[in-house]
């Protein structure tokens, strides 16, 4: 971006200990949380890619499992019921069921949700830190960090469950359409989550080490929320048109 | 910005460097926030066992009680309803294009049809 005024000199717009050094841009915004957002506006568009390949190869896979449809292993016939498919002259022993299981998906979507509540109040005990009724373990940046990433890792259980179990119902990556644009999709989506976990853990460490306090702690902490929301969002759209909607 | 002991040593900060620097939404609307987004998707859970499962409506349904989710992190969560426009603006260009592209592939690939 712009040069900042500030930067005339030597680059720090402010400096007020704790290592502070705040960069503003001509904008008079900080360039890091510019940066964030116009890293996140391009996120859009790679989950936007991903889930767009999803939707187009929808419907499309000529073996099972199907996402919500009963098909046969043998015969590759599909319907909407288990009878529907027998009908179709399919042995029971070769119905495959719908392989999506939504009550697992649901509680790792709430549990996510959840998480950003965690991440929010965290951002809001860094803001506070110091202040009368903040120092209570439960009010304070450290606890509702190491929930947000409690959280974020118990996201990825429930992911690798979902998957092992895909796996062993006979859905890889290489099965059919299906399995290759949802583990892409899904994959990408976990792979995020885990650098958010990370990037958690990292703040937790800091605070823990020397709290985290001071504008620019306040800065960074609130960059991380950002693209921790912003994974929350994207698992929104993704449990709705890929889970729900058939 | 700078404190009495360091404008000394540093440059003050130009006088637009608080642009942004806005307000939070407050703990009572966190909390409403995460009740509602807990409520819609338990509705939308509930609705997939119910019989409008197979109505034409209920993709459209889906897609508004999603959409609204989306729109409650973004603006209270990600705080972009408080925040400086330039965030938003960078924020909606990419979601704008992300929509489009979507919506471009699904016509594409014939997955939406104009006129059904």
């Amino acid at each position: 971006m712009a040069t900042a005024v500030a930067h005339a000199s030597d680059g720090h717009a402010g400096d007020s200990g704790h290592g502070e050094h705040a960069h503003y841009t001509t904008t008079g915004l900080e360039h890091r949380k510019i940066a964030i957002w116009a890293f996140i506006g391009s996120e859009c568009m790679l989950f936007a890619s991903l889930i767009s390949t999803y939707l187009i190869y929808k419907g499309r896979s000529k073996v099972g499992p199907m996402p919500h449809e009963f098909s046969c292993k043998v015969s590759n016939v599909v319907a909407s019921t288990a009878d529907g498919v027998a009908a179709l002259g399919c042995a029971a022993a070769d119905v495959m069921k719908p392989i999506l299981d939504i009550p697992v998906t649901s509680q790792s979507t709430f549990v996510l949700l959840m998480s950003s509540l965690a991440m929010v109040l965290a951002l809001e005990g860094v803001e506070n830190h110091g202040k009368p009724g903040y120092d209570r373990w439960f009010k304070g940046s450290k606890f509702w960090l190491a929930m947000t990433a409690l959280m974020g890792a118990a996201f990825l259980g429930y992911q690798a469950y979902e998957f092992t179990a895909f796996v062993h119902e006979g859905l890889t990556i290489k099965t059919n359409l299906f399995g290759s644009s949802f583990f892409t999709l899904t994959g990408f989506h976990g792979a995020h989550v885990s650098a958010g976990v990370l990037w958690l853990l990292t703040l937790l460490a800091i605070d823990m080490k020397r709290g985290l306090k001071g504008k620019n702690d306040v800065l960074v902490v609130d960059i991380c929320a950002l693209y921790w929301h912003f994974v929350d969002v994207v698992w929104i759209a993704i449990f709705t048109l890929i889970y729900l909607i058939q | 910005m700078s404190d009495q002991n360091t404008q000394a040593a540093h440059p003050p900060a130009p006088a637009h460097a608080t642009a942004d620097h806005h307000e939070h939404p407050t703990w009572k609307q966190y909390k409403w926030v995460a009740f509602w987004l807990t409520l819609i998707t338990a509705v939308e859970v509930w609705v997939y066992y119910t019989p409008f499962k197979e109505s034409s409506l209920f993709a459209p349904t889906l897609l508004v009680m999603s959409a609204v989710k989306f729109t409650m992190v973004v603006a209270y969560y990600m705080h972009i309803k408080y925040d400086h426009w330039i965030f938003k603006r960078l924020f909606l260009l990419g979601l704008s294009i992300a929509t489009v592209t979507i919506l471009a592939l699904l016509f594409l690939f014939g997955k939406l049809k104009i006129g059904g």
